[in-house]
């Protein structure tokens, strides 16, 4: 059992967690994820680790309720225990010295960027970061992001806030000359930036969130292209050459279940799961 | 030529030559629901089958018993009502009699010994095996005393047979027994692997839980390579390692297409069946999407598990399609009969060659080449050959490719003097699992390559004594 010691709303329907896990949390490095089991009946979901204490002995990851088991988790509350928590899985990023290196993170996955931000800022680089999101509101991280790089911009798909779309990169990146581009957040901003930076061949790493269910390298869904062979995103990843991933496979692939996903989210939200059944 | 017990009354009747057959679910039924299949003996019936044991004075069964399950004593007992006492002999030698009885290969084993096998059938000691030990887990099962701490500690990598069967024979022998399980639950390929219909879930819980009764502590969610290391293990916590990862790294084809949604790697389907129950989606939360027309690709054991699994989740048609003969299939000859009384279809000689999708990356047509047979191969069995121009395609709406798995890479990758082979599989000793580094012992698939339940718990049987005899040696 893993018990949350911390619950946060950091927008509306973003939350995170901060669980007791002191194994895991003494083994975390930046870019691992985690899998975990809500219940007896629940799936595995992998979440990329956004934060870890090894002396507090937690692990801190970042939710968007969007499906079923994300709604059913944003009922928990600080006290409540989640059954299954494996972890840290995946290759933990490459953090050394590489000058200068711009991250940008989209939507919940900024949360696990101010890890590589933070880890990469105090091996000596400088950054610059980049963190976006649909509206305004949706943005998370913002003043610890801010604090934590050299360079700080922000980007909304409607430019409620910051620029709007991904298009200034290109003039930032003539100016800056990075030599590392990390992007966490959702496919479609991991292929632009991707398309942005490979004129300018700067290595782009990107961090892919395929299906998964054991996340341990047994099951091939999480199967992805790169460089036209296929490897599987949870023990040979979850970072790749963004150059050489075949993003339009990864979004079919990513959407195979969706119309399961949406009856498993309805059924929920209409038997009463509005955290009924866990108050 | 085998001698006949001087204690068999002169006056019994005549031994039947034939086994009492298993009372099982009828095909009609059964291809629509999950429950097991065969339905296990009855008390008559389980002593009527123990009466055929000739009580061979050198049986020959023992012989072909990779725990060496001291079965003529079993079956006596039996024969004699005495169902308690038989599930103790079983239990001498093997922890997970009600997994055995359900899914050894008998007929290649024990029962292939068998001197009631020359004019008839072979006492089915499977099926005995089975009956004493669901007997006991009806009644409730009683656990040993524990035995006297040796202080010495073992770290077993792996819930799965070999792990479970090494765990249970050190912490017997007073050794103390952590094992670490990387998935949620125990139980290895019995859990994520093996059908509900061939093996209950709650068997495989039970027994585990027997391990743990005897013991043995169970640390779930643990993936060794990450969480812990070897190195680490045996630096400050554990004098002793056991390596039983199995083989569970899904194979592809390497074809164009095979990445496309309802193309799933036999280990994903049985997972997401089996481990997360996903025939009973939306109950459970985890998904399977299975069309009408469903081609598993591959003829051993996994594909009619895989084939019979799709049956019942509702498919329409379920092919096999294997590039060899029917002779060369390595399924177990029942699987296979009990895959056809389902109606499960078998395309044989066709080998897919690659796989078209809709407009959305979704499989829809398979394309085949017919295959003849050759000379053979390093396996002994005739090499397929395409038949040139003969592709064709096949509609598929679901494609499940069992075409073996090979061993997990991640310990071998995180363990620096490891030695493995070629193929990923770590090297060890066949007695004693003893691999290249002090300490260290492995067994089962990731020593052998895909192998059986049963051959795994030999080895760790194996381990086991080769493991214990080394800590009490040790300083």
């Amino acid at each position: 059992m893993y018990k949350i010691v911390t619950k946060r709303e950091l927008a509306p329907k973003i939350k995170l967690f901060e669980v007791h896990a002191p194994d895991i949390a003494a083994k975390a490095r930046p870019g691992q994820f985690i899998i975990l089991v809500a219940g007896e009946t629940g799936e595995r979901v992998p979440l990329t680790i956004a934060y870890y204490d090894a002396g507090k002995g937690t692990v801190s990851f970042v939710f968007n309720e969007v499906g079923k088991t994300t709604k059913q988790l944003g009922c928990f509350n600080e006290g409540d225990n989640i059954s299954n928590i494996a972890g840290p899985l995946g290759v933990p990023s490459e953090i050394k010295k590489f000058g200068r290196v711009l991250c940008v993170g989209g939507g919940v996955m900024t949360a696990p960027l101010y890890l590589q931000v933070k880890a990469l800022r105090e091996a000596g680089n400088e950054i610059t970061t980049v963190i976006g999101a649909r509206i305004e509101d949706l943005l998370i991280f913002e003043q610890e992001m801010k604090d934590a790089s050299d360079e700080f911009y922000v980007v909304t798909d409607d430019g409620s806030k910051g620029f709007k779309g991904l298009d200034f990169l290109k003039e930032l990146i003539k100016a800056k000359k990075f030599q590392r581009v990390i992007v966490m957040g959702p496919v479609i901003t991991m292929k632009t930036v991707s398309e942005i930076t490979k004129p300018f061949n700067i290595p782009t790493i990107v961090t892919l969130t395929p299906i998964m269910v054991d996340g341990m390298g047994m099951c091939g869904v999480c199967r992805v292209t790169v460089s036209g062979e296929t490897k599987f995103a949870c023990i040979d990843g979850p970072e790749f050459d963004g150059h050489q991933v075949d993003f339009e496979e990864l979004v079919k692939r990513q959407r195979m279940f969706l119309p399961e996903e949406r009856l498993s989210s309805m059924l929920w939200e209409k038997l009463g799961g509005a955290c009924h059944s866990k108050r | 030529m085998p001698v006949i017990a001087k204690d068999k009354p002169a006056s019994k009747p005549k031994i039947r030559k034939e086994s009492v057959s298993m009372p099982k679910q009828k095909p009609e039924v059964r291809k629509h629901n999950f429950n097991e299949v065969a339905l296990g003996y009855t008390e008559d019936q389980a002593v009527s089958e123990a009466e055929r044991c000739l009580q061979c004075p050198k049986p020959q069964c023992v012989s072909g018993c990779p725990v060496e399950i001291e079965i003529p004593a079993f079956i006596k007992l039996i024969k004699e009502h005495k169902f308690d006492e038989a599930i103790i002999e079983v239990k001498k030698k093997n922890s997970l009699p009600a997994i055995c009885g359900r899914v050894c290969p008998q007929e290649e084993q024990c029962q292939k010994q068998c001197v009631m096998g020359k004019a008839g059938e072979p006492v089915s000691v499977g099926r005995l095996e089975r009956f004493v030990a669901d007997y006991e887990m009806k009644k409730g099962v009683k656990t040993p005393p524990k035995q006297e701490s040796t202080g010495k500690k073992v770290a077993v990598i792996g819930a799965g047979p070999a792990g479970l069967t090494v765990a249970a024979e050190l912490v017997k022998l007073g050794d103390e027994v952590v094992i670490f399980e990387a998935l949620h639950k125990p139980g290895g390929v019995l859990v994520y692997g093996i059908p509900e219909f061939r093996l209950p879930k709650k068997i495989v819980a039970a027994e585990a839980d027997y391990v743990k009764k005897l013991g043995v502590s169970i640390k779930t969610n643990s993936l060794i390579g990450r969480l812990f290391t070897i190195p680490e293990f045996l630096e400050n916590r554990f004098d002793a390692v056991f390596v039983g990862t199995g083989a569970g790294l899904p194979q592809f084809l390497r074809l164009p297409g095979e990445n496309l949604g309802g193309i799933y790697s036999a280990n994903e389907f049985l997972i997401r069946v089996n481990l997360m129950k996903s025939y009973a989606f939306p109950e459970y939360d985890t998904p399977i999407r299975i069309g009408k027309k469903v081609a598993v690709i591959g003829a051993g054991n996994v594909a009619m598990d895989s084939a019979r699994s799709a049956l019942r989740l509702g498919a329409e048609e379920v092919y096999i399609v294997y590039r060899r003969s029917r002779a060369e299939m390595p399924a177990r000859a029942e699987e296979i009969e009990n895959a056809e009384e389902e109606g499960i279809i078998f395309k044989l000689l066709t080998n897919p060659t690659r796989f078209y999708g809709d407009e959305k990356g979704w499989v829809q047509q398979m394309e085949c080449i017919k295959m003849q047979l050759g000379e053979p191969d390093a396996s002994g069995r005739r090499r397929p050959v395409p038949i040139e121009g003969s592709e064709f395609l096949m509609d598929m709406d679901t494609v499940i490719i069992a075409v073996g798995r090979t061993p997990n890479p991640i310990i071998q990758r995180t363990t620096e003097g490891l030695e493995t082979t070629k193929w990923g599989t770590i090297v060890a000793d066949d007695e004693t699992g003893k691999t290249s580094l002090e300490g260290v012992y492995a067994g089962g698939d990731i020593v052998t390559g895909e192998a059986t339940v049963i051959s795994a718990m030999g080895a760790g049987k194996r381990a086991a004594r080769a493991i214990h005899e080394y800590l009490m040696n040790k300083k």
